[in-house]
């Protein structure tokens, strides 16, 4: 709970820092705010990172507490030794300068947990309700169709088909705000894949690129299935010739990058349930990972490309 | 009509067409028919009616290229045009257009006993009218359709230069030659508002194809303005009463 009251801190402080930046006129004054300012900024933010596996474990009120104490400490430390230092005149005594902190930190605690309340677990069930239900029907009816054209003549592969659907099933019921391993959901898209390719044969055609994949990496579940998804529909299903869906995955550095690309058919768009399952990955990405993920779209001549970016994080 | 039924399948996923030829096969007992054919989209589709004669075609609505609508359009250009089922997973908006137009259609996946009332009507069931078709789908169709020796000859839209009204004939011209189709112009004008833009009383062109104007020589003491198109030395007139609409076009 405090982790993204935490997080968001830093951004917090930075916002704040720009902001006096407009209000004090004056470069000298804003170097002497900032002489102050800083330092403590840094410090204030240093110590509560340091501190964050902690103050994660407490409850939110003791949280909020210690830190606005510990912002209280460095105020005071930082306004003392800037005086010891000579700097002399700080344009603030102590008690002002606390008040200004304290009301900083407290505006910034009221925004994070607004932001949080806006991600809040009601309002989030809602909005990935409208995502599930989004699952398309004509997939779920194609899909069942095609397992009972295989009940007489193949009873194996039907038999497959219906476990394959109910995982799928299963993915889509659960609450999808968990975080899975890549390796988990990886293995949702090739069930769903499973289904595809019963029912569009040869013309689907599946390019794997994950050899060099952190299997161990942690995704929102159902990040890819519905990529996958919108990529059958817009980009093989409108086609007559078979087409390829890529799906490339690799780890460069601390980040994991995910590419998807299919056809493109410019016939086929301005399909408003694409650009829902895009809002609502984004959406998803945001809640997770705040400004570390991203998600882009692009045309690359007759193809349309999907790409993430995302923190590489583990189980602890 | 004696005999079995022939019944042509239309449908782009495999399974889902034999699917239905099995649930075909297990109606034959009571209600005789058999598959005659089967095609996997609406250009195959046209090819196969064109060579077998069919009672009926069970069409599925969402196919690449052409939409199961689209291809009940075209098969109505044949000499003796088939009764049309439809076939659907899943469209809500379809289903209530299907309703309001009394015609017929089936969800996938099919129940047997619901193909089996479905092949019973067949028997009496006449094509579906040009004019319920034309209203299931708001989109224009990318084909126009031409019957010739018996078949039907699919000219793209996209691929079209001009379409000119000549006695009871539309004539449909492209950069390689010409067909004749039995159109009112002034349907196809509506229909394609977006791509053409009509340039006289009797003559529809492709804005994309609009390459300029030049005055045109005086005839009857009066002078005009004429098209020119790109892949046709033809000059098209502008008729004076269209040409304000024209101009803006070429200058906006």
């Amino acid at each position: 709970m405090v982790r993204i009251l935490l997080l968001g801190n830093i951004a917090g402080f930075a916002a704040a820092l720009i902001q006096s930046r407009d209000t004090v006129q004056l470069a000298q004054q804003f170097a002497e705010l900032a002489a102050v300012l800083e330092p403590l900024l840094l410090l204030s933010l240093v110590s509560l990172y340091a501190l964050s596996k902690w103050l994660s474990r407490l409850p939110y009120a003791w949280g909020i507490a210690i830190v606005m104490l510990l912002v209280a400490a460095w105020t005071a430390l930082v306004l003392n030794a800037s005086m010891v230092l000579g700097e002399a005149t700080t344009p603030f005594g102590l008690a002002r300068a606390w008040i200004l902190c304290a009301l900083l930190t407290a505006f910034l605690i009221a925004y994070f947990f607004w932001r949080k309340r806006a991600y809040s677990p009601a309002l989030t069930e809602a909005r990935l309700q409208a995502l599930q239900a989004r699952i398309r029907p004509h997939f779920l009816f194609n899909s069942l169709n095609a397992v009972l054209s295989l009940i007489r003549s193949d009873p194996k592969g039907a038999e497959e088909a219906l476990e394959d659907l109910a995982e799928l099933f299963r993915a889509l019921m659960q609450d999808n705000r968990r975080l899975t391993t890549l390796a988990d959901e990886l293995a949702l898209c090739r069930q769903y894949l499973n289904l595809e390719q019963l029912r569009l044969g040869e013309r689907l055609r599946v390019d794997w690129d994950v050899e060099t994949m952190p299997g161990d990496a942690l995704v929102p579940q159902l990040l890819l299935q519905p990529l996958v998804e919108n990529a059958i529909y817009h980009g093989i299903e409108p086609g007559l010739e078979p087409g390829t869906v890529l799906i490339r995955i690799t780890r460069d550095k601390d980040q994991v990058r995910l590419l998807i690309s299919n056809p493109y058919h410019p016939e086929h768009q301005h399909r408003a349930g694409n650009r829902m399952a895009l809002a609502n990955i984004r959406e998803r990405l945001a809640l997770h990972f705040d400004v570390e993920a991203s998600l882009a779209t692009e045309v690359e001549g007759d193809k349309f490309e999907i790409r993430i970016v995302l923190p590489y994080r583990r189980q602890e | 009509m004696n005999g079995a039924l022939r019944v042509v399948l239309v449908d782009d996923e495999a399974p889902a067409r034999s699917r239905l030829k099995e649930l075909i096969a297990d109606c034959a007992p009571l209600v005789p028919a058999k598959v005659v054919g089967e095609a996997a989209n609406g250009q195959e589709a046209l090819e196969l009616l064109a060579t077998v004669a069919a009672d009926l075609v069970l069409v599925d609505i969402r196919m690449p290229q052409m939409s199961g609508i689209e291809l009940a359009r075209h098969a109505l250009a044949l000499e003796s045009p088939p009764a049309i089922i439809f076939v659907t997973a899943y469209d809500e908006y379809a289903i209530k257009a299907f309703e309001l137009r009394a015609l017929d259609y089936l969800l996938k996946p099919v129940r047997r006993a619901r193909l089996l009332a479905a092949l019973e009507r067949a028997r009496g069931l006449a094509a579906p009218s040009g004019e319920a078709l034309r209203g299931l789908e708001s989109a224009p169709r990318r084909h126009l359709s031409v019957p010739e020796r018996g078949r039907i000859t699919l000219v793209p839209v996209a691929g079209i230069l001009y379409l000119k009204a000549e006695l009871k004939y539309v004539t449909i011209r492209t950069p390689e030659r010409e067909y004749l189709l039995e159109e009112s112009l002034s349907h196809l004008e509506q229909e394609f508002a977006e791509a053409f833009v009509r340039i006289h009383r009797n003559c529809l062109v492709a804005k994309s194809r609009i390459r300029g104007f030049e005055k045109s020589d005086v005839q009857d003491g009066e002078q005009g303005w004429v098209v020119l198109l790109d892949g046709c030395t033809e000059k098209l007139p502008v008729s004076r009463r269209q040409w304000p609409v024209v101009k803006e076009l070429a200058t906006g």
